[in-house]
Formats: structure tokens, sequence, C-alpha cells
């Protein structure tokens, strides 16, 4: 299950600057609002749920190296998070659901680690 | 086309970017995309050019296209491009029988042109819109100057991919071999940060570069991902708890990587409590933004081989954090330490 199947099945929307999202697959997931959990959490590779919109969960996403953050519930970055998520590589999605229900959709696609 | 007198692109003043790529920008279309406005046409295309002028006669340009396996030519006169020739020309010549006429008659005049200075963007546009396979180049003065096929532009954007790779890994190994190059009883490199108190949008960057420096310096991955995590908590607590900010500081030994901050208040009475899982002394305002899980020290703690916390009410706090490396290299994985830090929340 590549990024971009995710995003169409998701339905969900590209913060970030347009890839080749079929060229990443996510190999996990995790979720937390809280940066020092999904510091020792989230390892490389993985999709990250939150409904933190705040910038500093760029520096989180580009230092554990997760493939996307997706945002919940409509919890909009500012504009200079997403510049930010753009110079460092990271890709943020958004999503009016709930992390519960994002979660268990990502489950149902596959993504269980 | 541009005029002549144009204002100089940004890049053109300061020069492409030569920005290193890492493995995953590679796997990306965005580069190559990039690369299709950052590379000129001169860049890319043949300049050694074969020519004819409109007195040759057709027979003698038929020869040329045999002998270069080529199916058509600019003509040029007095350095400038007055038409192109293509083997279509010669049929209808043929047609004619008329093979000793000049190539003045029978070229194409007002040919499709690129200027030398375009990105091959533009190239790749005419190619695309005017399904030609190869195009003349000019230059300011309409000067032919070379010619550009879609090879050219392949080969152009493959060379400067590969130099981009070149460019980090000559770096990587230039930085890797820094321990062996430099002799001395004991090297230290030490990079030093100094990190603002509630300065939040930088939060997070001293330890991206240190990130980055670590893995130049042939660090493995997994250690890189230890003193990441450490370090990033580290420097959120500056940000977080400090009075004036402080220093962020890390020592790497070809054995021992050594992580420290310091700061000049408040203090804290209590160095035990901080490492219990969910102590927290964050304000409302910080924990909304995700911080305050009470689990910076706790993780720091996962992540390293020894740590070290000194704190006094008043005078500021100094944190020492260690990961030991064997075989006196770095870019050696610890036996025995558990590489992951374990999640139980």
């Amino acid at each position: 299950m590549n990024l971009q199947q995710i995003i169409d099945q998701l339905n969900l929307t590209v913060l970030t600057e347009p890839r080749d999202f079929a060229s990443l697959t996510p190999v996990g997931g995790y979720s937390s609002d809280l940066l020092s959990c999904v510091m020792a959490g989230a390892k490389k590779g993985f999709v990250w749920t939150t409904l933190q919109a705040h910038l500093n969960i760029v520096a989180v996403a580009a230092l554990t190296e997760v493939v996307a953050v997706i945002i919940t519930e409509n919890a909009q970055p500012d504009a200079a998070s997403i510049d930010k998520a753009n110079a460092q590589g990271v890709v943020l999605l958004s999503t009016s659901q709930r992390t519960y229900e994002i979660n268990g959709k990502l489950w149902e696609l596959g993504i269980r680690n | 086309m541009c005029p002549p007198n144009r204002t100089p692109t940004e890049q053109e003043v300061h020069g492409r970017r030569g920005r290193p790529i890492t493995d995953h920008d590679a796997n990306e279309i965005n580069r190559v995309e990039e690369l299709a406005y950052d590379l000129k046409v001169r860049e890319v295309m043949t300049a050694d050019v074969r020519t004819a002028n409109p007195e040759m006669p057709l027979s003698k340009v038929l020869d040329i296209l045999r002998t270069n396996r080529i199916s058509g030519l600019p003509v040029v006169e007095d350095d400038k491009l007055v038409g192109v020739l293509s083997l279509e020309d010669i049929v209808r010549a043929l047609q004619k029988n008329d093979l000793s006429a000049p190539t003045g008659q029978y070229m194409t005049r007002e040919a499709v042109t690129v200027a030398s200075y375009e990105s091959i963007v533009e190239a790749i546009r005419t190619f695309t819109e005017r399904q030609l396979g190869r195009l003349p180049v000019i230059d300011e003065n309409q000067n032919l100057v070379g010619m550009i096929t879609k090879g050219d532009i392949t080969r152009g954007i493959l060379v400067a991919l590969q130099k981009d790779y070149k460019i980090e890994e000559v770096r990587r190994y230039r930085a890797s071999h820094l321990f062996e190059d430099i002799i001395s009883d004991r090297t230290t490199l030490v990079l030093r940060y100094t990190i603002k108190a509630g300065d939040f949008t930088q939060g997070g960057q001293a330890s991206s570069y240190i990130k980055r420096a670590l893995l130049r310096l042939g660090a493995d991955p997994q250690i890189t991902r230890r003193c990441s995590i450490a370090v990033y908590e580290a420097e959120m607590n500056l940000i977080i708890h400090t009075t004036n900010g402080g220093i962020l500081k890390l020592e790497v030994e070809p054995h021992r990587i050594t992580m420290s901050t310091s700061d000049d208040g408040p203090g804290m009475a209590d160095t035990e409590i901080v490492f219990q899982p969910g102590y927290s002394t964050a304000t409302e305002h910080v924990r909304e933004m995700g911080f305050g899980a009470g689990m910076g020290l706790v993780n720091m703690k996962r992540c390293v081989d020894e740590i070290k916390l000194e704190s006094a009410v008043g005078k500021g706090s100094k944190l020492v954090m260690r990961i030991f490396i064997p075989d006196q290299t770095v870019g050696v994985s610890r036996n025995g330490k558990n590489d992951e830090p374990s999640t139980n929340h």
C-alpha cells in the first residue's frame, strides 16, 4: 500500500508540495499528540497521525523520518509550518476525520506495524 | 525568445544551487523537475556542430548528412543562423533533379530555435509543441552556437543528478575520514549551538544539524537515531524551561559521543523526580503544542549509555549524556545495547 493509494482511499488533502507519493510506502504507523512520545515511538518510514498542527511537528517528523504526517480533525498548520515542511521534505496531509477513524482505516489497509 | 537585454535570472547571478541530495530525494521526480529549470540549454547542447552555408550545393550537403548520419543541418551565413536544411528539403530538390542547386534555394527559413540562456524546460516545450527532434541553439546575437536534441537533455539531467550524488558522497567520505586523517593523542570534534528560550520556531533545528553531521561522519544510523532523540529532547528543554536559553554541545570522539546542555536558570531542586515518567512542569500553553508529556528525560535516559544531571535553583542546570562506541570507530553499532528505545505508553 503506497502513500498515493492511502491518500486516495482515505480522501486526504495534501498540504505540502506534490510529490511522487506512489514511490513512498509506509512501513507502519504511530499516533500521539505528545511530541516526546512520537520521538520515541515513530520510526523511519511510519505514518504519524496527530491532531497537532503546530510548527514543531515538522521538526519531529523530519528527525524521525516518518513518511507522512496525517493531521486529523481539520487542524490547520499555518503557512510557516507548511513552508518549513516543504524545505525539509516532510509530507503533511490533512483530514476532517478523527485520529481514531484514520487509524482504523490504515489498519484495514494493512498498515499494522 | 528573450530580448538580448533582459535582466539576468536569479540562477545566472547566483549560479546553480549545488544542493546535495539524499537517497530519498533521488527517488523523487521533484529534483528532475528542478533540474529542467536549473539547467541551461548551453550546458547540455552539442557545441561542435556541422553547418552548411546558403551557397553550398545540395549534393555537398547530402554528403555531409550521409557521412555524419544526421537528418538535417543548420545553415549559417557570417555566424548567423539563416535557416535549416532537412532531408525533406533534399527530397524536394531530388524530385526536380536539382541537387546542384544552392542550399539557400531549398532550405527552410524562419527556423525554430531555442536560446542558449534558456532553461532546458523551454527546449522540452518546443520539442513537444513543434514535434521536432533537434533544435538549433542561438545566442543573444542570433549567432548559431550549437544544436540540442532530446538525447542531450536526458544525458544532461543524468550527469547533473550524478554530480549531486558525488558532492554528497565526497562530503560524507571526507567527513568520515576526519578522525583517521587528523593525528593526535585525542581528537574531538565539538559542535556548539546557542538555543534561545521560548523560540519554538527553531525547535529541533540544532538536532537536525547534529543528525546530519553524525551521518556525514559515518556514524551508524541507529546510534545517530539515539543521539537525535536525546539531543532533540535536550534542545526542547532549553527552549521550554530555561530563563535565557542555553548552550547545546556535541562532542564527537572516535570512541564516544557526548551531548551536553548548560543554562543559567531557573534550575531545579530535585534532579531525581524529573526522571519519573509523566512528571512535568510544563505550562498549559506549552502542553497545547504537544510538549510536556513528562517523557523528555525518560527518553534521553533510554537512548544514551550514561546521563548526568546537575542543577541548583537560581543557578542553572547542566546535563551530560554519553553514548559509547565500541571498536574506537564512529560508525559501529554498540553490541548488546538495545538500539531502539522501547516505548510503553
